[in-house]
């Protein structure tokens, strides 16, 4: 009795650890059902490289979205990038421990904030601030690489963070033994030790900022043309798909799940570098 | 290892610092950039509570949505329903699953590394891809339509593998000597596992719980086409309702009631940090034992 139940509740565990494998299955499936098609009717070079997205005219081509997403991701880690790692190292070994038990829980914090709710700043603060003090109508590919910039923050800091504190001290030591000072060895020992961590959470921003959808959408402009500059608006492949769902049909729905097949293949490179390079962290 | 406090002796540094302006440039450079993190984060919050604080009212908090009274209670109570629908399929999926890997599978045997595969795939999805995925599984393929239990499952799956690296972590802190114990007295596998090693293990998974609450709470793309944006309480599972989340960027992109967008955001921010604070608080309880 007792050995049967115990191979019911084996089965029970086995079939859960199996959800996740079924997850992925169908979500591949069920993305690539539905979107190759639509990249085969529409021609492959056609929808990756057309450089117009007219739906009304049966203009199929997502480049400009590509584009956009790759521009306001390039931003936000021109911006992300520097003020995430320096904080990391700030928090891994410069920060008195009293100031780090402040700090840590506001980067926890900053994670934790809905997308929605950054979006809401950025069109309520950055979109009128860039219209004002910098130009444009405020809805931009600046504004929106700002807002991305500041939300990949805590994924930068965390990641860094434990790749900069994974180094042996020794290393630390060593650069003191030969006379640099902290921040020389910090910057110039443990730093360059800490470099494929360091570039794993830049893939990881990377990732968080081309998949974010709402924020985006609420700062971008959202136009469907090629970028044109800083002071531009811009439409991310998330942002095309999210506003045309709602009323597309036939062509257009499936060229909109195609869109979402780019994006998921983007991620899907994305994370696998991310596992390759995180592996090697020491 | 704590480098840190071992490193640190500012005052001596000021010597230093003249004769060596690299240090100290590189000093201010690393100030500053955490000074930046700290001020973006009390902008945005205390921005959103000065705007919000102010446009809090009763009638916000009636029970019924109209286009006069753009009521939020409505969609708090579904935001409530949706965490509970979520966490109801996904926190036993992931605790089951946690526990075939660290307790039943062989070590380093090839199904563990390819659910660790694909569970690390699956967290680095967008949620936007959730959500496409919802729309056309749950609500056409299996003809949910926009209802809570389409936008339930969406996100039961977006949060699985949350739920099970924590349950796995805590799992893997729990001292092999326990289960040794409970083998010793004679119990089994299964009764090892329920008895001793899960009540262990309680304060991380519902950390991890407590943290995918907070993610289910502020999801927007995943459920605009799942779970729809109607703005009343559903009389069913199969009927759609706006989270707050959704409630808010419905307002937001309306642009009509920015005040109330305000004052939702404000009850967003304050349910986003009372989650925050109650699950570092939990994850607090078991570093200490």
């Amino acid at each position: 009795m007792i050995k049967k139940k115990e191979k019911i509740m084996r089965l029970i565990f086995l079939f859960s650890a199996c959800t996740s494998i079924i997850a992925v299955f169908l979500i591949c499936i069920f993305l690539f059902a539905n979107g190759i098609p639509a990249i085969g009717k529409i021609g492959v070079f056609n929808f990756l490289l057309g450089k117009n997205w007219k739906p009304s005219n049966e203009l199929f081509g997502i480049l400009p979205m590509i584009l956009g997403s790759i521009y306001v991701t390039a931003g936000a880690i021109l911006i992300g990038v520097p003020i995430g790692v320096l904080t990391a190292m700030y928090l891994s070994l410069f920060c008195p421990k009293k100031m780090y038990h402040l700090i840590k829980p506001a980067i926890e914090l900053l994670a934790g904030i809905p997308s929605v709710v950054y979006g809401f700043f950025g069109l309520v603060v950055l979109v009128p601030f860039v219209r004002n003090y910098i130009g444009g109508n405020g809805s931009v590919m600046l504004t929106a690489s700002v807002l991305l910039g500041m939300m990949i923050l805590p994924t930068i800091i965390n990641v860094s963070e434990s790749a900069i504190r994974a180094v042996p001290l020794n290393y630390y030591e060593g650069g003191r033994a030969l006379g640099a000072s902290h921040e020389r060895s910090a910057f110039f020992v443990i730093l360059p030790a800490a470099k494929s961590g360091v570039f794993a959470s830049i893939i990881l921003g990377v990732g968080r900022a081309i998949g974010e959808t709402m924020a985006v959408i609420m700062v971008a402009g959202n136009q469907a043309r090629m970028p044109k500059g800083l002071l531009k608006g811009v439409r991310t492949l998330t942002a095309n798909i999210v506003i045309e769902m709602g009323y597309a049909a036939d062509l257009h729905r499936e060229a909109l799940i195609a869109t979402a097949v780019v994006l998921f293949i983007f991620i899907l490179i994305i994370n696998l570098s991310f596992s390759i390079l995180s592996r090697k962290t020491i | 290892m704590n480098h840190s406090t071992k490193m640190m002796n500012p005052v001596s540094n000021l010597k230093l610092w003249s004769k060596d302006p690299v240090s100290l440039i590189l000093r201010i450079l690393v100030w500053g950039a955490s000074g930046l993190t700290i001020l973006v984060l009390l902008v945005i919050i205390g921005y959103i509570l000065y705007k919000g604080i102010p446009n809090l009212s009763l009638d916000l908090f009636d029970l019924e949505y109209s286009t006069e009274n753009v009521s939020l209670m409505p969609a708090l109570i579904n935001t409530v329903m949706m965490t509970a629908l979520s966490i109801l399929i996904a926190v036993p999926l992931g605790i089951f699953s946690a526990i075939y890997l660290t307790e039943y599978a062989r070590r380093g045997s090839r199904l563990i590394k390819i659910v660790r595969i694909t569970a690390e795939t699956l967290s680095g999805i967008p949620s936007i891809i959730y959500g496409l995925f919802g729309l056309l599984f749950f609500v056409t393929t299996l003809h949910w339509g926009f209802s809570m239990l389409a936008g339930g499952f969406t996100l039961s799956i977006m949060i699985l593998p949350l739920i099970m690296r924590t349950t796995e972590e805590a799992l893997q802190s729990v001292p092999d000597s326990y289960r040794e114990g409970s083998y010793g007295l004679g119990a089994g596998k299964m009764r090892t596992v329920f008895t001793i090693v899960l009540p262990s293990a309680i304060p991380g998974i519902l950390a991890g719980v407590i943290l995918a609450i907070g993610r289910i709470v502020g999801e927007t793309a995943a459920l605009i086409y799942t779970a729809g944006t109607v703005a009343d309480i559903p009389d069913s599972l199969l009927s759609s309702g706006r989270t707050l989340s959704v409630h808010m960027y419905v307002l937001s992109s309306e642009g009509l009631f920015m005040d109330k967008a305000y004052a939702t955001a404000v009850i967003l921010v304050i349910l986003v940090i009372l989650l925050n604070r109650i699950s570092s608080y939990t994850a607090e309880k078991i570093s200490k034992g």
